[in-house]
């Protein structure tokens, strides 16, 4: 049973990060139809940034967790104003590319300077240690994040459905021609919301700081992971993407607790998954399938 | 209803410029004209480049064509082609290592297994279109990657296969520069095909549904059927090339199945200039040689100008080489008119 309960907790942590990473992924689609890619370099930025703050400057954990999304979401609406947009009029595959293409310079700028060794980050003091809850006990710092993240997305599903901003964000996301229709200028909300979801990514980069390596590639990987996640919750919800990220969590937990026999469950049971979501339901377990062209 | 289910935002828009259309209106003469060249610079090529670089050039063109046939021609941007190219790569560098084949055999074996790994990852992926496709096609080239990460015994995992053999009837062809006229005949075989498959009634009705997909429907034409038989043909092509490319560097390694081998096919059809054919080989020609350039001058971040060009292109130079010289052309004919 306590088994069952680590690799449970294992998982929805795991399933954090892909949630706080499909989350920025899904309200940047749903705002501006780009599939960003580069959105794994962000998170490899957050933790870099992080890393180096505190290796050359000295800057706290703390300090870092806000530094870094408050940054990256600065540069992210600078990258939004000064190429993206000059793209999003056209085929969507088009800003998927120039998204590609700056990953690949983001990672290598990162590998020229600091090389690709991975680089640790101290947990800070704070949160070091375990929580003891009584038939188990989980490491502190987890249970930070698990709470962090849990607790974002709660915030933002509060501000995406009692704001007048997040309803702006969902009617657009969902319904964005007619949202224009009815007189609502979602042009005013693109930048904004770019950078909020680069910021996300850079707080999930800054929060895997101390418990993943720290290396220019460790966005990469991960975003593939995080695209085949949205591809089975459903890009178009923003509820579905979250969902889809803490069910794979999950599922790549038990899978590689429970199915060991087979070798490589961890990595490729969300691709299998994938699979099966596009048999039963392409449009995504939270898709919803738009009309025919 | 069918299984499809993203609508394809702006057909008009976002139809390539089609090179095409133009290279076919022009004249015969300049179409047999631009062949003539074409064959020249084939048969001259390893004598004014490295012979290695050549042989480079030759597998890179038959993966930009297979990519652009399904970018250009079907409407479809795969982003996982690098699963294709590196199983190939690997089933040719152990058929060749293990059977003793001569290497066209191996070759061939090698780009059957990518068509028939195409057939599963198509079959799944057709259902998606836009930016969906792209998603699905890089997760499941990811899926290919981890196995063969894993998959230790035969793939040697990050030492890779090495020492594959160039046998081919005892000829000696360890010289990259014969070795590049013992693959030509291959590689233009391989072309032939992708230019036999574009002018096809297939091929018409491949950009009939990337133009019109419900259209396409709504006539009888199965569209997944015709999409994902596009899809195991390209396949094919991209494995003739990473088949090629494993004999060529004797060496396979897990690079050819990385997402960024497919990243870098899709940005040289782009750079060629998208629904050309030809320009793809064009852009593998000038990316292989940039690339060489920069490895041998040392410059260690090639992603830093991979993904500069990346940039460059799609924000400025969408219609690719061949794209911008057939508008050209087309708008001097015009003009003369």
């Amino acid at each position: 049973m306590s088994g069952f309960a680590q690799n449970t907790f294992n998982g929805l942590v795991s399933g954090a990060f892909y949630a706080l990473l499909a989350l920025g992924l899904a309200v940047i689609f749903g705002m501006l139809r780009v599939v960003n890619f580069a959105h794994g370099a962000f998170y490899m930025l957050g933790a870099f940034g992080a890393y180096v703050l505190l290796s050359e400057a000295g800057v706290p954990f703390w300090a870092a967790l806000v530094i870094m999304p408050v940054g990256l979401g600065l540069l992210g609406m600078a990258l939004e104003r000064a190429v993206i947009h000059r793209l999003t009029k056209l085929d969507p595959l088009y800003n998927f590319l120039l998204t590609f293409g700056l990953t690949l310079i983001l990672q290598d700028l990162v590998k020229l300077r600091y090389g690709v060794q991975s680089s640790p980050y101290e947990t800070p003091s704070l949160l070091s240690g375990s929580v003891d809850f009584g038939l188990f006990d989980f490491p502190t710092y987890r249970v930070f994040i698990l709470g962090f993240a849990v607790l974002l997305c709660v915030a933002v599903w509060w501000v995406l459905t009692r704001t007048r901003i997040g309803m702006v964000v969902r009617a657009a996301t969902e319904r964005p021609d007619l949202t224009r229709a009815f007189g609502i200028d979602v042009g005013r909300w693109v930048t904004p919301v770019f950078g909020f979801g680069i910021g996300l990514a850079g707080l999930a980069g800054v929060l895997a700081a101390p418990m993943r390596a720290v290396n220019p590639l460790m966005g990469a990987d991960l975003i593939i992971v995080v695209f085949a996640v949205v591809v089975i919750g459903g890009l178009g919800s923003i509820f579905g993407s979250v969902a889809a990220g803490f069910g794979i969590g999950l599922v790549q937990a038990w899978g590689e607790a429970y199915l060991s026999t087979f070798p490589l469950v961890s990595q490729t049971i969300v691709f299998v998954v994938m699979a099966g979501v596009l048999l039963w339901r392409p449009a995504g377990l939270f898709g919803r399938e738009e009309a025919p062209a | 209803m069918t299984n499809t289910v993203d609508t394809p935002t702006d057909a008009s828009r976002s139809t390539p410029p089609s090179g095409l259309i133009a290279v076919a209106r022009a004249p015969g003469w300049v179409r047999y004209a631009l062949l003539a060249v074409g064959l020249a610079v084939a048969a001259w090529l390893p004598n004014g480049l490295y012979p290695a670089v050549a042989v480079d050039i030759l597998c890179w063109a038959l993966f930009a064509v297979a990519v652009d046939l399904l970018l250009g021609f079907t409407g479809l941007m795969s982003f996982g082609h690098a699963a294709f190219w590196g199983t190939s790569a690997y089933v040719t560098g152990l058929v060749a290592i293990h059977a003793g084949l001569p290497f066209p055999l191996a070759v061939l074996a090698g780009a059957l297994a990518a068509a028939v790994l195409a057939v599963p990852i198509g079959y799944l992926a057709v259902k998606r279109t836009g930016i969906y496709f792209a998603m699905v096609t890089l997760a499941f080239a990811q899926m290919v990657y981890y196995v063969a990460n894993e998959w230790r015994s035969v793939t040697q995992g990050e030492n890779g296969l090495q020492g594959v053999p160039r046998e081919l009837f005892g000829v000696d062809l360890t010289d990259d520069y014969f070795f590049y006229y013992a693959i030509l005949p291959i590689v233009l075989l391989g072309l032939a095909g992708a230019w036999r498959i574009v002018h096809s009634p297939f091929g018409r009705v491949l950009v009939g549904i990337r133009d019109n997909p419900a259209r396409a429907r709504a006539l009888g034409y199965p569209v997944h059927r015709y999409k994902l038989t596009a899809f195991v043909l390209s396949g094919f092509i991209a494995g003739l090339g990473g088949g090629l490319f494993a004999v060529g560097h004797r060496f396979v390694s897990l690079d050819v199945l990385h997402w960024t081998t497919s990243g870098k096919a899709v940005i040289v059809v782009v750079l060629g200039g998208i629904g050309t054919l030809w320009g793809g080989v064009l852009g593998a020609a000038l990316v292989v040689r940039l690339e060489d350039w920069l490895s041998f001058s040392g410059f260690e971040a090639i992603g830093l100008v991979t993904g500069g060009i990346f940039v460059l292109v799609v924000v400025l130079f969408r219609r690719g080489i061949w794209g911008s010289v057939a508008a050209l052309a087309h708008r001097l004919a015009a003009r003369r008119r």
